[in-house]
């Protein structure tokens, strides 16, 4: 399959995650390889198989639904990068 | 002092012949000698020889637990409150844990001694250790060679003597393969055997925890240890856990089998081949049953793995937004620039790549034909392997299709990198346990591992197997 800048790009966007112009090109020659290679799986009739959707036999597991309150504040913000006392900070969203 | 097994060595604690403090002294010793490997990210010097202190009055006063003074280093994607975790990324630039996992609190409350974090792939991501933010590790048989991945470090750790034990994780292969490179012991646990709170997640249906030791009894012990029900993963099987620890050696006969194709095929190395065709003409001078399988699927377990990973990896990793932790861009006008600078600038090539896939594999013009398809391909796959162990108690194969290659080697060819997990990615599509045992060395000394696969929750049948066929050479 053939995966061209614009759709690099538009992939990029959804993964908001920015590619310098050689990332685009080499991600574009990396994903046609690896698609192609993937594409093998079309050799397999699945038409009567259900996809599996859980590794995970078991039932779900209750627990008491008791406020334990683990993290303070002050660790939930320990590691943010910009911060004040009480939030996380951003750049200004709202004209 | 000779480590053979864990056991052994608590004896020699309690009966005062050996001192723990010394053990310390000895593993950071060695650490510092052997920095040129680029194993330890982080040492934790001061706290594991308080530890040995704290311990070795524990021991004195006969209160010491079930891994008392067994010192342990731990993969960089493990949680330990306030220590360092990178999961081998900038993204995470000077992180430290609010909170230890699961995993790794069981052996802390058992009084192992947690001696530092362990370099290894961006994320778990790679087969040799090279995709890391803070470069490769070496593998100690040949400094010139990769020592697998991703759990690389925690491989080279054990085979050079800079702790008893490590902890690594496994999503296709990544405790196996190291293992195999670095003629070591890594046990892959069941899916959902080990709680995965406290670890960074990469494929939430993948992702095991699991343990590289030297020998396969320390292997059971720490599994024994970590395994069990958690309230903070919900996922976790509830299934009782064994005691693991108390295999032993027996002359049991056991059906099984191998993928005689696989063992022909071009790309096995001749010497790989050559010493697991030993193996298995030594497994029936013991008197198994060996039956070869025809498994013309296999070649469809990598694709099926890279689709499913890829898509749920880069909805994990979703998370790092430059916001909450880690590294955050200099250069964002707007949120939207934050979020792609801040992660463009973290994220290296390998990650940013599989998020891209995973990006396109579940958007949707392509869910169907690439995720679902996965999906139900790994059905198939997990029906008919099912239906092996019908007629078969394990299955086994070598554990890399080659020894250790050169670094830089593979860094080319996408494809190449992936045919190194070709024999360890099946336990992981299938959820079924699995471990890697030593099994010699080619002319060159380059070590050679040995697979065996086995049946869900039964790995005290599959621990107790790998027992009675491993050769330790000391």
């Amino acid at each position: 399959m053939n995966i061209d800048i614009e759709t690099i790009k538009k992939i990029s966007h959804l993964a908001r995650l920015e590619l310098k112009p050689e990332e685009e090109q080499q991600m574009s020659s990396d994903f046609a390889k690896i698609l192609d290679w993937m594409d093998q799986l079309n050799e397999l009739d699945t038409s009567n198989v259900e996809p599996l959707m859980h590794m995970h036999q078991g039932v779900n597991v209750f627990r008491k639904d008791i406020a334990k309150n683990e993290l303070t504040k002050a660790e939930g913000l320990f590691n943010a990068p910009q911060k004040n006392e009480d939030y996380f900070m951003v750049p200004k969203v709202k004209e | 002092m000779t480590y053979k097994t864990y056991i052994e060595f608590r004896k020699s604690l309690f009966e005062k012949t050996t001192l723990l403090v010394d053990v310390v002294k000895e593993f950071l010793q060695n650490i510092e000698k052997h920095k040129d490997l680029n194993v330890f990210l982080e040492v934790y010097s001061q706290e594991a020889l308080d530890q040995a202190v704290i311990i070795q009055e524990k021991i004195n006063l006969g209160s010491a637990g079930k891994l008392a003074g067994m010192v342990i280093g731990i993969k960089d994607v493990l949680a330990y409150k306030n220590h360092g975790l990178q999961s081998g990324s900038n993204i995470l630039e000077g992180f430290k844990s609010q909170f230890t996992a699961t995993a790794i609190q069981r052996l802390i409350d058992e009084d192992a001694i947690i001696i530092g974090r362990q370099n290894c792939d961006e994320f778990a991501m790679g087969s040799s250790n090279e995709n890391s933010a803070f470069g490769p590790t070496l593998n100690f048989a040949d400094k010139t060679r990769v020592p697998g991945g991703s759990s690389g470090a925690s491989a080279v750790a054990v085979q050079a003597n800079l702790c008893h034990a490590s902890i690594g994780s496994d999503t296709g292969g990544s405790v196996r393969q190291p293992a195999g490179f670095c003629g070591v012991v890594g046990l892959k646990p069941s899916y959902s055997r080990i709680s995965r709170w406290g670890l960074a997640a990469y494929a939430s249906s993948f992702d095991c925890i699991g343990p590289i030791t030297h020998c396969v009894e320390d292997a059971a012990l720490l599994l024994e240890i970590m395994a069990g029900n958690d309230d903070y993963d919900s996922t976790v099987s509830q299934i009782p856990v064994d005691s693991y620890s108390e295999i032993s050696k027996s002359d049991k006969k056991y059906t099984i089998g191998y993928f005689e194709d696989a063992l022909n095929s071009e790309g096995l190395a001749s010497e790989v081949k050559d010493l697991t065709q030993k193996k298995i003409e030594e497994l029936i001078a013991l008197g198994h049953t060996l039956v070869p399988l025809s498994f013309p699927r296999m070649k469809y377990l990598l694709p099926t793995y890279y689709i499913l990973t890829m898509a749920e990896a880069s909805s994990n990793l979703a998370r790092y937004d430059g916001i909450r932790y880690g590294l955050r861009t200099k250069n964002a006008g707007s949120l939207e620039e934050l979020y792609k600078k801040s992660r463009g600038e973290g994220f290296g090539k390998e990650v940013k790549k599989r998020i891209m896939l995973g990006t396109f594999i579940l958007s949707a013009d392509y869910y169907d034909a690439y995720y679902t398809k996965a999906q139900r391909v790994r059905r198939l796959i997990q029906e008919e392997t099912n239906a092996f162990f019908k007629q078969v108690d394990f299955i086994i194969s070598p554990t890399t299709p080659t020894p250790a290659f050169k670094i830089g080697a593979k860094s080319d060819n996408p494809m190449e990198m992936f045919l190194a997990d070709i024999f360890t990615v099946h336990a992981n599509v299938v959820g079924l346990p699995s471990i890697s045992i030593p099994n010699g060395e080619t002319v060159d000394g380059l070590p050679v591992g040995f697979q065996i696969l086995g049946t869900e929750f039964e790995e005290k049948k599959m621990l107790e197997f790998a027992l009675n066929i491993q050769k330790i050479d000391f």
